[in-house]
């Protein structure tokens, strides 16, 4: 179905209806509950889940199956994001053309900087990439200011000329949106005591992952992905075996540069703002982390490892001490008071301590990442059950 | 008799290291050609000029009309030289098939395709090009075994499953049957006598193994210190005494 195996065909089956009922499956707590809290079915954030998903899912294609790690990779998400907003200004407020814009930008700015780091390999490609993100980060926030906005960022203003969109006489900057659907339009249902939200900007982004998760999986299984898993398996001996093995990598470091733009373009359809941040390294790493968290050369592992990431940054950042107090309440004093102060360092600001923990947990026990693990798991027992 | 590839005045220098001094070599097309010596001859060193892992500090390598020193290892492959590695060079991770089918999408689709669409499950003629290659050197029971788990013999045969399923108008073996078990080894040189025998193909091939040798081989080179001792028919090497000289004298 599709041109997918029939395996594959069930994980994209699998990941619609995730995706698709996300509004839902992501608020298991009943509102105001004191576990409401750990409720993360809200747009923004679930909007951030798919577009950070479809980052990683294109950056594996890259590390994942040529085991070239870039350092780099938020210097696309950050161009096509520029890029993004440039459409939205000048263009049309519709998000097609700034998605699509953002994605070519972004292809072509991976293709010269592909180009150049591809020269060399293994640590010195990492480090290449690296330098050239921060050069283009740095030159966003200050010479390009022009065409960046400099440190306060690049924005839609009342006054553009968009012009293929009629005259502006409503007096507010218009969102961005799609046929006349606004990207933050949301509907919400109750139910019981249940509120979802269903939202027009995240069923944009559902589709959008489809896609790029459907043309992901068809890499993976086709020629030029073997291709790419063998010059992670032996590059060398590839070029013995009649195969130029750089045209290749930089097909896969284009391809992955340019999911990273279609995320940055997502992302100012979402909300219309661009700013240099987005370029840098701690963007460029926080992919990677997501890449192996999920499970590297898995086509499913990315899009998980981006949904845990950005719920711990998420969810466990807004967990303060008040809260921490309310949860132990039931405790006697002196051992509340002892197990606030022991959470404390790994929710609120300390969040990162608790992802920190996790990723090393991850990978030391689990060195295909959750995916791998699930895996070995099932056929752990699929194994047991044969004999 | 044709000539498929002519090595002339090939020097090459590893510091102190005369490894390859002056070697000159004449391989007839369609024929199976052995290059013996002792170790630390310049065997492995003289392929290695051939297929542009090395470059020569002079000298030419003509084969089908081209030098092939100064072109790229892949574009010398798509001219139609294959090797089989001392040391085997396989995709360690990937399966058997897959190691086998790669070199066969070379061989159909060339240096570079973007072919990133169509599912390798589709590739039928690839996979039975691939499986009819293995099952001629009996691996046909391994096809889904990752490469690496393999014992050193069957990388052997998988490589030269790789180079075969190419196609290629010049195979070269370095010493293809190391680690092999007897039968196995007998096996192979019916292979590699069937193949050159059916298809016609070139072969050099560098062994250690006299039976391999004597068996498969219709001209024999001997190399030592980096030259080219004795070049001849098989029969008239055994009593060379140059030859007795470069395996018992040694060094000197
Ligand atoms: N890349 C290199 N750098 C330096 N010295 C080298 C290199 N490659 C080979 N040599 C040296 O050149 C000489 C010839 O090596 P080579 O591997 O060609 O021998 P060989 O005839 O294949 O021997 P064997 O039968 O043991 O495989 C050896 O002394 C070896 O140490
Ligand atoms: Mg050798």
């Amino acid at each position: 179905m599709l041109g997918l195996s029939r395996n594959d065909f069930l994980m994209l089956l699998l990941v619609l209806f995730l995706v698709a009922a996300a509004p839902i499956l992501l608020n298991p707590f009943p509102e105001g509950s004191s576990l409401a809290q750990f409720n993360a079915g809200y747009p923004d954030l679930m909007q951030r889940f798919l577009i950070f998903g479809i980052f990683a899912v294109g950056f594996n294609i890259l590390f994942g199956l040529t085991g070239y790690l870039s350092f780099g990779h938020a210097a696309f998400l950050g161009a096509g994001s520029y890029a993004g907003v440039w459409m939205l200004k000048l263009l049309t407020i519709n998000v097609i053309p700034a998605i699509l814009m953002s994605t070519i930008v972004a292809g072509v700015f991976s293709l010269l900087i592909g180009y150049i780091s591809l020269r060399r390999s293994g640590i010195y490609f990492s480090i290449l990439t690296l330098a050239f993100a921060q050069m283009s980060f740095a030159l966003a926030s200050s010479v390009l200011q022009p065409i960046t906005g400099g440190e306060t960022g690049l924005q839609t203003n009342l006054n553009d000329p968009r012009i293929l969109d009629g005259a502006n006489t409503s007096g507010n900057i218009p969102a961005p949106s799609l046929f006349g659907f606004e990207m933050r339009e949301s509907i919400q249902v109750p139910m019981g005591d249940w509120l979802w939200t269903f939202n027009v900007g995240y069923y944009v982004c559902a589709f959008v992952l489809l896609i790029a998760f459907y043309i992901a999986i068809r890499i993976f299984r086709s020629p030029f992905g073997m291709m790419l898993k063998a010059v992670k398996s032996n590059n060398e001996r590839l070029s013995y075996t009649g195969i130029n093995p750089r045209p290749y990598t930089l097909a896969a470091f284009v391809i992955s540069g340019m999911y990273a733009g279609l995320a940055g373009g997502l992302m100012v359809a979402m909300d219309p703002l661009a700013g240099s941040e987005r370029m840098q390294w701690t963007a460029s790493g926080e992919v990677v982390l997501m890449t192996i968290l999920g499970g590297v050369g898995t086509v499913l592992g990315p899009v998980i490892g981006a949904g845990i990431i950005k719920y711990f940054e998420n969810i466990f950042s807004k967990i303060n001490d008040n809260m921490l107090q309310s949860w132990f309440a039931f405790m006697p004093d002196g051992l509340e008071s002892f197990m606030v102060a022991v959470v404390h360092p790994f929710v609120g600001k300390g969040w990162h301590l608790s992802l920190g923990l996790m990723f090393m947990l991850a990978i030391i026990f689990l060195p295909g990442g959750l995916i791998g693990g699930i895996d070995s798991v099932y056929r752990r027992i699929f194994k047991k059950r044969a004999q | 008799m044709a000539v498929a590839l002519e090595v002339k005045g090939v020097n090459k220098r590893f510091g102190g290291l005369q490894a390859l001094n002056d070697v000159n070599l004449l391989v007839d097309e369609g024929r199976i050609h052995a290059i013996i010596g002792p170790n630390g001859a310049g065997k492995s060193t003289l392929l290695n000029t051939f297929i542009g892992r090395l470059k020569p500090d002079s000298g030419s390598v003509m084969f089908d009309g081209k030098n092939l020193i100064g072109k790229l290892p892949h574009q010398i492959n798509q001219i139609g030289v294959s090797r089989v590695f001392q040391t085997p060079e396989i995709f360690a991770d990937l399966s058997v098939i897959e190691n086998v089918m790669i070199p066969a999408l070379a061989h159909r689709d060339g240096i570079f395709e973007l072919n990133a669409w169509k599912p390798m499950r589709k590739e039928t003629n690839i996979r039975q090009k691939a499986i009819d290659v293995l099952e001629d050197l009996g691996m046909e029971d391994k096809l889904e075994m990752t490469a690496s788990s393999m014992s050193r013999g069957d990388k052997r045969r998988l490589e030269m499953a790789m180079g075969l399923v190419q196609e290629p108008k010049l195979l070269l073996l370095d010493e293809p049957t190391a680690g092999m078990s007897r039968a196995d080894t007998n096996n192979t040189i019916e292979v590699l006598k069937h193949i050159g025998d059916s298809r016609g193909l070139t072969m050099i091939i560098i062994e250690h193994d006299m039976h391999v040798v004597f068996s498969l081989a219709q001209k024999i080179s001997v190399l030592a210190q980096g030259t080219v001792i004795v070049e001849d028919a098989p029969e008239n090497i055994k009593g060379n005494p140059k030859v007795q000289e470069a395996y018992l004298g040694g060094a000197h």
